[in-house]
């Protein structure tokens, strides 16, 4: 089993026919996901591939194909109306990968997805993948594995330096899911370790956040609390001057909060080892977990 | 993107908020020229973008022409924490009888916009909320209907209990506020302080507003109060080039795709007794256009001894990153080492291509951050 996912995640690709969406969604085919359509207005009737149909409407992909999750590539401008339109169709998960939403759009956002009951992971993401079951986004299969270990990052390629040592440490994942560095996103740290807590399979997980904000401070509360599995931190940004956006909208230390140097504070009180370097992930996680 | 006291204001009136007039002077003679326009007594205020401004000598009360010209001398090309005044607002100086803070702000944790309201204005609100956060009322508004009349009434009776008159001003100046911070696509603002005459008229004597950069395609007139006066060259050059850069005092240049990569890289310089010279992410391309800006506004700094690339190929294969690294640095005289790091997709193959040039290689990110730093002289 994965977070998120299953056997039953039926795709629609939202933005399919785009250079980004195109090339991702050959990605996640060739990876074995269920790609049931894509979405493009003013492309409805095409095929991608010679084999997933599109349409002009999610509303039509998910009547047509049984589509429920979309996974969305639209520019910044269209994002938060990609991800109302895939909401009102009845996709239960969205995960938006475009960088550059207004925040604005995604505090407007969250109240018609709350209502809805629908999980949106990001946006400005690179998704989840769940090592042989399936891949929404645009992760690189290439360094997964699947094995028992858990990973949630608010970076992208931070993410990947992780599971690629812990795949050449033999260390295989359960779900790597990146949930983005934005301030307002959907799926949040706290969702990611609740649900790696409930899920039978996996048995240890890492968490890898950055500056800004204080969602690594209440997952240290909730793990304290809540989580008898192993968890390992890691925190980028130590070094981040105040004041500053570093590259992530999310990631700025402001008014002294936010600060890497907290947030480590916070996770050792809850007993949560954070390694000094990215290298130091995996041999700390081995050292308090045997799989 | 921050944007000056006198900009917020201009955005500020625009939604009907009471601003007291006040215009911009670059020399001192033209403050003194405007002093004259508005009358006297006057506040002569730097403009600059830090907070601070008073306790650092930048904000004065002068009562006289002579005064005015004393001190938009002493302020126009003062250092306030490292910024050069080159701005200074004049806006007619009011009687305060009472001072309020008005603040609003994106709430990550509710995923909602957070209104702020407190009687103890014109103090440094952090400090209010570390040391009495009981005086903070805060109201977190439903973006469907915006901020409520009898949430606005709710707030403006707490601030000011006792006259029905000035809560009824403080309420609608927050929903004003809530509709200006909404529409302008904001991140922060503030008026610190809001305050009441002895007549008992309300004002935003101080306007602090954060733009949302994700935003700023849908307001191509902000464009116009970005002050790259303010701005380092280098994070101009580097914005022109669509690249995330901020600029640090150090001397290994580094060059990393994706944010949290590139933060803990800068981290793990540190940690290894170097100094970073820049945070850079460079993006998911191996385009040698984007490498060649990327180095140019890097080696602009003369600090840096050496350069590092940190590159994590997953859907971009090391090898096209290579090709692109390798081309971009036989276009350019560099005169500094560079050592690269590529791990990921084709990785065998870039260390080949690498093999036949000058550039250093590393396997790790361990190992290229002690060899950047060892070239850079840490």
């Amino acid at each position: 089993m994965a977070i998120f996912v299953d056997e039953s995640t039926k795709v629609v690709v939202q933005g399919i026919t785009g250079r980004d969406g195109g090339f991702h969604s050959s990605q996640m085919l060739a990876y074995g996901t269920k790609i049931v359509a894509g979405v493009t207005p003013g492309r409805g009737g095409q095929t991608f591939e010679d084999k997933v149909p599109v349409y002009d409407t999610v509303k039509a992909a998910v009547e047509e194909q049984g589509a429920n999750t979309s996974v969305i590539f639209v520019p910044p401008f269209g994002a938060a109306g990609a991800i109302y339109e895939a909401a009102d169709a009845g996709c239960k998960l969205i995960v938006c990968i475009t960088e550059g939403v207004p925040t604005v759009d995604m505090v407007k956002v969250m109240p018609y997805l709350e209502e809805r009951g629908v999980r949106l992971i990001g946006p400005n993401c690179p998704g989840l993948l769940a090592p042989g079951i399936a891949k929404l986004g645009i992760l690189p299969t290439s360094i997964v594995k699947e094995g028992p270990v858990g990973l949630v990052s608010r970076s992208g390629t931070l993410t990947y330096e992780v599971v690629y040592q812990l795949t050449a440490a033999g260390l295989g994942q359960t779900t790597c899911l990146g949930i983005g560095g934005d301030p307002v996103i959907g799926t949040n740290f706290l969702d990611a370790i609740k649900a790696f807590n409930e899920d039978d399979k996996t048995e240890a997980f890492v968490m890898i956040g950055e500056i800004g904000g204080d969602a690594e401070e209440q997952a240290a509360d909730y793990i304290k609390a809540h989580v008898k599995k192993p968890v390992v931190s890691f925190i980028a940004g130590q070094t981040a001057p105040p004041g500053k956006r570093m590259g992530h909208a999310g990631a700025i230390v402001s008014g002294g909060s936010g600060t890497a140097a907290e947030k480590i504070k916070a996770l050792e009180a809850a007993g949560v080892p954070v390694a000094e370097r990215p290298m130091d992930i995996v041999p700390r996680l081995q050292e308090i977990w045997k799989p | 993107m921050n944007i000056h006291e006198y900009q917020a204001k201009e955005i500020f009136i625009s939604h009907g908020l009471p601003v007291p007039g006040g215009k911009v002077a670059t020399t001192v003679d033209q403050a003194v020229t405007l002093a004259e326009e508005f009358g006297l007594p006057v506040m002569v205020k730097s403009q600059v973008l830090t907070g601070g401004r008073g306790k650092a000598g930048g904000v004065k009360f002068c009562e006289s022409l002579d005064d005015v010209r004393q001190n938009a001398e002493k302020i126009i090309g003062l250092d306030i924490k490292g910024h050069i005044v080159q701005k200074v607002l004049i806006t007619p100086a009011v009687d305060i009888e009472s001072e309020y803070y008005l603040g609003m702000l994106i709430d990550r944790n509710t995923k909602r916009i957070l209104v702020m309201a407190s009687a103890e204005g014109g103090v440094e609100i952090e400090q209010v909320a570390k040391d009495t956060p009981e005086l903070i009322f805060k109201e977190t508004v439903d973006p469907r209907y915006g901020l409520l009349d009898h949430e606005a009434m709710d707030l403006g009776m707490r601030l000011c209990p006792t006259d029905i008159k000035k809560a009824r001003q403080l309420g609608a100046a927050l929903q004003k506020l809530y509709k200006a911070f909404v529409a302008a696509d904001a991140s922060l603002a503030e008026i610190n302080p809001f305050i009441f005459t002895p007549e008992g008229k309300g004002l935003a004597i101080d306007a602090k507003v954060n733009l949302d950069d994700n935003a700023l395609f849908r307001h191509p007139d902000y464009e116009a109060l970005r002050d790259l006066d303010e701005e380092d060259p280098s994070e101009r050059a580097a914005r022109e080039a669509d690249l995330s850069f901020v600029k640090l005092e150090g001397n290994v240049g580094c060059l990393v795709n994706g944010a949290g990569l590139a933060m803990a890289t800068m981290d793990l310089v540190k940690y290894y007794g170097g100094q970073p010279a820049n945070f850079l992410d460079i993006g998911g391309s191996s385009n040698p256009e984007k490498v060649v800006n990327a180095l140019t506004i890097i080696l602009s700094d003369s600090e840096v001894k050496a350069i590092l690339f940190n590159i994590f190929g997953g859907i971009t294969r090391c090898d096209d990153v290579a090709n692109g690294i390798i081309q971009a640095t036989q276009q350019m005289d560099i005169k500094v080492p560079i050592v690269v790091r590529l791990t990921g997709t084709n990785e065998e193959e870039a260390r080949k291509l690498l093999a036949k040039t000058d550039l250093v290689p590393a396997e790790t990110m361990d190992e290229a951050v002690q060899k950047a730093n060892e070239l850079a002289g840490a």
